[in-house]
């Protein structure tokens, strides 16, 4: 599902973000991405997300090879894609329906599908008493739930997630973490970058650990040793 | 096109759904009338919500509204003032005319032989005899001077023959009939009124020309204005801009509002203008129907119609849109997700 092919990344200040990354996740798979801040997470997920391009290599996401992508491509690519972030980043000038409803709003759906759909994410993340609230009258918690029925209202075969449990308690992440695995189980690609070394132990999954721009894990830990 | 690729490209597998497959909502989605109906839901949505943007906050709104409104007001006004004027002056045909002076010991008969002569003229269309005493009456309605003229003893005005030429265009021709008239005995003087009504058609071109320039500069002025003003709107909505387009906002959704935002600010900008118009003429048409009574005239003040409101709200809209256009360019491209 998502293909990375000896993939460098330098920025314009010469500093290597990424140095010949190649990896593959099959369709399907939850996968745990981790390392230090300023190991590469986020810059492997800019890349993931079309926010930047790669300096060398190539990325293949469902079939789609991102270099070729245009940039005026970039929008229909990006809605096949649910993004989760650390911050969350809702709109606090709206609902919970409405900060919901926007990846369908910009994909054109009818009004009722949508009123449809963004309940349907809402159950799923059991917010479904709250479509009203404005999201600022909301937990951190159920912030982060909103933000991630926002990712799924669309159907999106690949799940990505930044951080999602970084302001969270661990009983908080643990939950957020059983709703990635239930929408992986109904077979969403799943990947999640994380610095939560105890919680991403315990899940059982495979990881990959990034250092200093370089892949140097990749496989399911044990309890016990857990890498880095 | 690029909705169905990026759909062809979903693989058939993810199945995240909710809800079973044969609910029928996925096909109901995919349909082309259902996409151009929640485009139009898009728009109509948007559009009103740039009205409840514009009203949310009246006084920097009324403010930009106004500041457009008066920049457009001035040249619509020096263009609403010339057609007046036009429309003052068309009593004048602008025709030029001969007036022939004749001595004034002339007989009458002898004037009377000329004037047959004239007629016969192929090259003049009209003839005209004002006698002395015609004259002195005309001037004496027209000027309000009738007291000074009974201290005169005689009448001091000389007998005219007002002639109309047939070809008015061929300047040439016209100098070639003077030249004749001058050397006719009875005349003591030809004056040939072109040049006023020359003067008269460069004044009015000139100003045509000046609203004209006037008006290129105050759209530009216009645009300036919308531009900042969308570019403060961009600022202030960054965070939803970069939202929508990591969510799959394509340019033109995300520049959508932001273009209903101009065209608001433009037609009320329009608006406004045309109520200045509007409220200018009111202003004006008490006194100068009161001049022009006094001048025996019952010319009016014509204001701003159907016409200048459809124009000037059109025209402003126009602008508007322009202007977020521009702004939407340039600042959008730089808000992208990091």
């Amino acid at each position: 599902m998502i293909t990375f092919d000896n993939v460098n990344k330098r920025y314009a200040s010469g500093q290597d973000a990424l140095v010949r990354i190649s990896l593959e996740v099959p369709r399907g798979d939850m996968v745990f991405l981790t390392g230090h801040s300023g190991a590469g997470k986020s810059t492997l997920l800019r890349l993931l997300t079309a926010i930047e391009r790669p300096t060398k290599g190539s990325i293949l996401v469902a079939g789609q090879n991102l270099n070729r992508l245009r940039n005026s491509q970039i929008p229909y690519y990006r809605r096949n894609l649910g993004i989760v972030f650390q911050n969350h980043q809702l709109l606090f000038d709206r609902s919970v329906f409405d900060n919901i409803a926007l990846p369908l709003a910009v994909a054109g759906c009818s009004k009722r599908e949508v009123g449809r759909r963004v309940r349907a994410a809402l159950d799923k993340v059991g917010l479904l008493d709250k479509e009203k609230h404005n999201p600022i009258t909301l937990s951190g918690g159920e912030q982060q739930r909103v933000g991630i029925a926002r990712a799924v209202v669309n159907k999106p075969a690949i799940l990505v997630a930044d951080e999602p449990t970084g302001n969270l308690d661990p009983q908080l992440s643990q939950e957020i973490m059983r709703l990635f695995s239930d929408f992986n189980a109904v077979g969403v690609t799943v990947l999640v970058a994380s610095h939560d070394l105890e919680l991403i132990a315990r899940m059982r999954r495979r990881v990959l650990t990034l250092q200093a721009g370089q892949l140097i894990y990749d496989g399911v830990p044990s309890r016990e040793a857990h890498p880095v | 096109m690029k909705h169905t690729q990026s759909r062809a490209q979903r693989p058939a597998s993810s199945a995240t759904e909710k809800r079973p497959r044969s609910s029928g909502a996925v096909a109901a989605r995919t349909g082309i009338a259902d996409r151009w109906q929640s485009w139009l839901d898009h728009h109509r949505q948007v559009a009103r919500e740039s009205l409840r943007r514009f009203f949310a906050t009246p006084m920097a709104s009324a403010m930009t509204a106004l500041v457009i409104a008066i920049a457009l007001a001035l040249p619509a006004a020096l263009q609403l003032g010339l057609a007046n004027f036009q429309r003052a002056v068309a009593g004048w045909d602008g025709q030029p005319q001969i007036s022939v002076f004749l001595n004034k010991g002339a007989q009458k008969a002898a004037i009377e032989s000329f004037a047959a002569k004239l007629r016969s003229d192929p090259a003049i269309a009209e003839v005209t005899y004002i006698s002395p005493e015609d004259a002195l009456a005309e001037f004496e309605q027209a000027s309000g001077l009738g007291d000074l003229l009974v201290g005169l003893d005689a009448n001091p005005l000389p007998a005219v023959l007002l002639l109309r030429p047939q070809d008015t265009r061929d300047s040439d021709r016209l100098q070639r009939i003077v030249e004749n008239l001058r050397e006719h005995a009875l005349s003591d003087s030809v004056v040939l009124d072109l040049a006023w009504v020359q003067r008269l058609t460069q004044l009015t071109e000139l100003g045509q020309r000046l609203s004209a320039g006037l008006a290129l500069l105050l759209a530009l002025g216009v645009i300036l204005v919308v531009v900042n003003t969308i570019r403060l709107h961009i600022e202030s909505r960054r965070e939803e801009i970069l939202v929508v387009k990591l969510v799959g906002g394509t340019n033109a959704f995300v520049r959508r509002p932001f273009l209903y935002s101009g065209l608001c600010y433009g037609a009320f900008g329009g608006l406004l203008a045309w109520c200045l118009l509007l409220g200018a003429v009111l202003l004006l048409s008490g006194p100068i129907s009161g001049l022009s009574s006094s001048y025996g005239s019952n010319y009016t003040l014509a204001g701003p119609g159907l016409s200048y409101f459809a124009g000037l709200i059109g025209g402003a809209a126009l602008l508007g849109l322009m202007g977020a256009w521009l702004a939407t360019s340039r600042h959008l491209r730089e808000i992208e997700p990091s």
